[in-house]
């Protein structure tokens, strides 16, 4: 078991140079890779791996009575909880704030961006909608989880097919599915979270790094009118983040929307289902 | 048809009429009211005191605990009373904020109680509740670094504003509508809560972060007069 403290101390060390204990640049980002249909008798499932973290991602869905307020859409809710698999720290229980936060986090990324187009989930206006219900596991936690988790939730999201629905009983007929794909749209979110360690920036951090951090940007860009548009932002952590340093957060993850979107979209296209 | 006068007829960089005054809780040991308009939060501050159970204390430094609820009746379709997966967030972000500025290797073992209740909503509860805390805070004599002051910046279409409504978050004519809320420090200017829902092209970021300073510099004058003892009240 490590001292989290003499960590956290070779990591500030490190960093005023510019290194990482595992030889990364502050901005430079672990393997990723992504499987899909890991778990069948979902509607669309993923597996993502950054570096040693692994989280898998399933999307169910369901038929239900709108929102008052939105009554010709579907309705979208996200989960996480981290398995007691994922590591030591972690037991069985309730899901902590870290989940609460990461489920939230990464629910705001994809429903501000309009990758889901919602009014064509609906099935009779003020009735019956189609609900996406996203469960977010953790099974390994090696750090940037909540990164991980958002390319799962996309993954999955890609890949659900719709569940045969009876029309006229109004039931869904659950593990038998038909060749229809989601309602996406091209405004695939990417979400990147910045951790602060000492007065460093860095990107992707393994769980050492996460531990040693005292703040966390994640923000989710996508495309707008060709246009890279920030639809969700949370700052996390109990120190305070400088404009400056918000300036090159922004500035950066310009720079990693342009490297991690071809790269999962590339992984993505690559699976037969 | 773009967004050219705000729905209240507010100039752009224009806050709603502000309430704020300390010491509406008399059993706390620091409280405070902070109003925008029609959202109002009252805060209460208990402690610093020991923390119970004893297995929660950190053995170098107090924690901040926040507590955020809502009146049941303070939004137009009843809110089930009891913490939901929303409030638990803003009490986290909250928690988070008022940590970033005490400094709590002076109270190892203790806590100090946050507890935050939003009377009346109209858009913009977590930074009314944040200010309100904030002056709690300082009611109650905790020693802080710097002030903080909180207020959401909106994208709405195309154009920047400060302190927005419910009305405006329900805008959604040309590029819709973005909720940023911003909280800073009084002197540094430092981010110590940020979030946003909606759409900001990256190049516009700065001029919301432009925008939340100048609102912010307003809202801590507000808050200061409020702990010198003045009970504002700009509501007709």
């Amino acid at each position: 078991m490590q001292l989290p403290n003499i960590n956290k101390k070779r990591i500030i060390t490190l960093l005023k140079e510019g290194k990482r204990l595992d030889q990364r640049k502050p901005y430079d980002i672990r393997d990723i890779t992504i499987e899909t249909g890991v778990s069948i008798n979902a509607e669309g499932t993923s597996r993502v791996k950054i570096g040693k973290s692994e989280v898998i991602v399933g999307v169910k869905m369901d038929v239900q009575t709108p929102y008052t307020d939105h009554e010709d859409e579907g309705t979208m809710v996200t989960s996480m909880e981290f398995s007691p698999v994922a590591g030591e720290r972690y037991e069985a229980g309730p899901p902590q704030m870290d989940s609460i936060e990461i489920a939230r986090v990464v629910d705001r990324g994809i429903r501000e961006s309009g990758f889901i187009d919602w009014k064509k989930l609906c099935i009779k206006s003020g009735e019956k909608v189609w609900s996406i219900l996203i469960d977010i596991y953790c099974i390994n936690d090696d750090g940037n989880i909540l990164d991980a988790s958002a390319i799962g939730a996309v993954a999955a999201l890609k890949v659900a097919k719709f569940p045969v629905y009876n029309e006229e009983t109004g039931k869904v007929k659950y593990g038998e599915f038909t060749e229809n794909s989601l309602p996406l749209t091209e405004h695939l979110p990417i979400t990147m979270s910045f951790y602060k360690i000492g007065d460093k920036l860095l990107f992707d951090p393994t769980r050492d790094e996460e531990d040693a951090s005292e703040a966390r940007i994640t923000l989710s860009v996508s495309l707008f009118k060709k246009e890279k548009a920030i639809n969700s932002m949370q700052k996390g952590g109990i120190t305070s983040i400088k404009l400056n340093e918000m300036d090159e957060i922004i500035k950066e993850s310009e720079k990693l929307y342009d490297i991690l979107l071809p790269k999962i979209e590339k992984q993505i296209k690559a699976i037969k289902k | 048809m773009s967004y050219t006068k705000r729905l209240d007829k507010r100039k752009f960089d224009e806050l709603r009429p502000i309430k704020a005054e300390v010491g509406i809780i008399p059993n706390a040991d620091g409280s405070a009211l902070f109003a925008f308009g029609k959202t109002i939060a009252i805060a209460a501050v208990y402690g610093p005191k020991p923390l119970h159970p004893q297995h929660m204390q950190e053995p170098d430094r107090g924690i901040i605990r926040c507590n955020y609820n809502m009146l049941p009746f303070s939004v137009t379709e009843r809110a089930k009373p009891g913490p939901s997966r929303r409030s638990k967030e803003i009490s986290m972000v909250t928690a988070n904020a008022l940590s970033s500025v005490v400094d709590l290797t002076r109270f190892p073992g203790t806590v100090i109680d946050v507890d935050i209740l939003i009377l009346q909503a109209n858009a913009s509860t977590r930074c009314a509740g944040i200010n309100a805390a904030a002056m709690a805070l300082a009611h109650a004599g905790v020693v802080m670094k710097e002030m903080v002051s909180s207020v959401s910046i909106g994208k709405i279409d195309d154009k920047i504003v400060a302190d927005i409504t419910k009305e405006e978050e329900d805008y959604h004519e040309g590029e819709g509508p973005t909720d940023i809320p911003f909280t800073l420090t009084s002197r540094t200017k430092e981010i110590v809560h940020l979030q946003l829902d909606g759409k900001i092209q990256t190049h516009r970021f700065a001029e919301a972060v432009e925008c939340a300073k100048n609102a912010c510099d307003k809202i801590l004058d507000y808050q200061m007069r409020a702990l010198k003892g003045e009970k504002i009240n700009e509501n007709e």
